[in-house]
């Protein structure tokens, strides 16, 4: 049966060739040392993570941490994180071969020091305010469950309140399959959200990095004012697996990676992670000048 | 005794016994007939039997077997209840951008008084049939269609009806290159700001995206013996079980009843099959959906239209389960 769901699961690091972790090797355990998957040179950690965790030789952009996201997009200390008091719970209870995900939830929250997926509230971006919402790969995969959901809904009534620009960073498995349909009603709930601020009038912009898949794709992640993308990131509604299962055949080069994405007309620019923060002050200043 | 209880139906694996009893009963009225004798009491003690047993079997379905009838091959397919219930159905075709995906049928129709714009995913009956349809699995042009339809109903100020049954979009090569994933996104916004009443009805499979693509609403309907699920639970099995064979179990825990999903608040009414499932008797089936259709309609258009949105928003906004702590 095909899947058209990409929750959690199915990005081990064997599905894709790009990095994982931020391309940690289990073998160096100090971290203090990298190799970069894409050039195979070896960079010292400390490099790469003041070069906003991208390869300084070959400009692979490797994954960064819901956190990171946030330091590198703002005006230092302007971030004024809101909705941590919306928790995740276990509504289905669900477990699986002796696990829980309530247990899960806990790990995660240990891991990663956040409550849930997606990390939001107001900041500024080279001086003008903005609603602002990252999805956090670190934890559980970034799946969307009824917390982002109702999160993300929340930044965005807040960005249609005050009449603020909205970004909004994508990295997703998809939809988290834990919650069930609760999780799948997320996409709805976040679109519904989006329709009201884009007829208020408000600039939407989603920032797709890899990976960005499933009902996040097939929901806010699609509906921004400009979509743009990281380079190389993979951008789909199915996983490359599921696909490849269906067809029973060899994907095209390139399948589904953002540059792939702009030649077919579904991603407005394709921007450096060191440009980020000057494109997006452009287009603001362009469509909503404070 | 009503004759479609004994509808020639394929038996499913938990139905063994019900197939063997029903079978008796068969060969019994056959040899009445042949034999020229009266077995009238013994075939309605066995009935009777056959009605308890099924009643019982029904009452206490696992998930898992809910699914299994989902996927009955006899169960009514959204053509079935376009031919039972959608008077003067035109079909209109296309999203007029690329093409015309099977897999959504949509068009204009009357249902009981009502005038509607129907628009239903169709899986096929036949080999050759599901594979025209795509399986019921729809590509890009059939989210565009859709929306394109009910835009034309909004224009017209018709409501709208959508029957889902898929097992998901297309996962192709095609469908990721044309846009499948902004197809269905651009459904959920729009069809959030829809200013006529909107009623989705889950008929069979409700799967995933592919299924909330036509699926926004004012009201919610999953028929008794349909699903609706984040992931099907062989997709479910085999990430978290690591093997499709624990379907059972992934669906029992995806919690994808519509009873289940009733309590969640993930959908608003449970539409009552017939005994023993829709395919038993597809026109009691039919019927229980044009009186769902038509009282629920009837309800909505009495709304003016910016509470019928603003209603519409508040229910979407209210779905899902979470704690709000300090």
């Amino acid at each position: 049966m095909a899947e058209t769901q990409t929750p959690d699961g199915p990005y081990d690091a064997s599905a894709l060739s790009g990095p994982t972790n931020n391309g940690r090797k289990k073998d160096m355990p100090n971290g203090l040392w990298m190799k970069c998957p894409s050039c195979d040179e070896m960079l010292y950690r400390k490099v790469v993570a003041d070069n906003d965790e991208v390869c300084p030789k070959c400009q692979q952009h490797f994954r960064t941490t819901g956190r990171q996201r946030v330091a590198q997009l703002v005006d230092e200390g302007t971030f004024e994180e809101l909705f941590t008091e919306i928790q995740p719970s276990d509504p289905l209870n669900f477990h699986w071969q002796g696990k829980k995900y309530s247990d899960r939830l806990a790990a995660e929250q240990k891991k990663t020091g956040n409550t849930e997926a997606l990390i939001c509230g107001r900041a500024y971006i080279k001086g003008r305010r903005v609603a602002l919402a990252a999805m956090a790969g670190d934890f559980l995969m970034g799946s969307m469950g009824s917390v982002l959901g109702e999160k993300l809904a929340r930044t965005v009534e807040l960005a249609t309140d005050e009449m603020l620009p909205l970004i909004v960073v994508c990295i997703s498995g998809g939809a988290r399959m834990h919650e069930g349909a609760l999780s799948l009603m997320q996409m709805a709930k976040t679109s519904a959200a989006l329709a009201r601020y884009d007829r208020a009038g408000g600039l939407y912009v989603a920032l797709l990095t890899d990976p960005t898949t499933g009902g996040t794709t097939a929901s806010f992640a699609m509906l921004g004012d400009v979509i743009i993308a990281e380079p190389k990131a993979l951008i789909g509604f199915a996983g490359p697996r599921v696909i490849a299962n269906t067809i029973k055949a060899e994907l095209p080069e390139g399948f589904q990676r953002a540059e792939f994405l702009q030649t077919k007309g579904f991603v407005d620019l394709i921007v450096h992670r060191h440009e980020l923060r000057s494109e997006l002050a452009k287009l603001i200043d362009f469509t909503m000048p404070a | 005794m009503n004759q479609t209880e004994l509808a020639d139906v394929s038996a499913l694996g938990f139905e063994k016994e019900i197939a063997a009893l029903q079978q008796q009963i068969t060969e019994l009225e056959r040899g009445a007939l042949r034999e020229d004798k009266d077995f009238s009491g013994e075939i309605r003690v066995m009935r009777e039997q056959y009605i308890s047993l099924l009643k019982k079997t029904y009452s206490e379905l696992s998930p898992w077997q809910v699914v299994q009838v989902s996927r009955h091959p006899q169960r009514p397919l959204a053509k079935d209840y376009i031919e039972m219930i959608a008077k003067n159905f035109t079909e209109l075709h296309g999203d007029r951008r690329f093409g015309d995906d099977p897999a959504i049928i949509g068009g204009l129709a009357k249902i009981g008084t009502e005038k509607v714009m129907l628009i239903t995913q169709h899986k096929g009956r036949d080999t050759k049939e599901k594979l025209k349809q795509n399986f019921g699995m729809p590509v890009p042009e059939g989210y565009r269609k859709a929306l394109r339809l009910m835009k034309m109903a909004e224009k017209f100020n018709i409501p709208i009806v959508t029957l889902i049954d898929t097992p998901g979009a297309y996962p192709g090569i095609g469908s990721e290159e044309r846009g499948v994933a902004e197809a269905i996104a651009v459904n959920l916004r729009e069809m959030s700001l829809l200013e006529v009443p909107v009623v989705c009805v889950v008929i069979g499979e409700g799967g995933s995206g592919g299924a909330l693509g036509i699926a926004v609403g004012d009201k919610i309907a999953v028929m008794q013996y349909a699903y609706y699920s984040v992931i099907s639970p062989e997709g479910c099995a085999s990430i978290l079980w690591r093997t499709g064979e624990a379907a059972p179990e992934a669906a029992e825990a995806l919690q994808l009843t519509g009873e289940r999903l009733k309590e969640l608040g993930v959908i608003d009414d449970v539409i009552e099959e017939p005994l023993g499932g829709a395919h038993r008797n597809p026109s009691e089936m039919g019927h229980n959906l044009e009186q769902y259709v038509v009282k629920t309609l009837r309800s909505l258009k009495r709304r003016k239209v910016e509470n019928l949105v603003n209603d519409r928003y508040k229910s979407w906004r209210a779905k899902g389960k979470y704690t709000e702590g300090k």
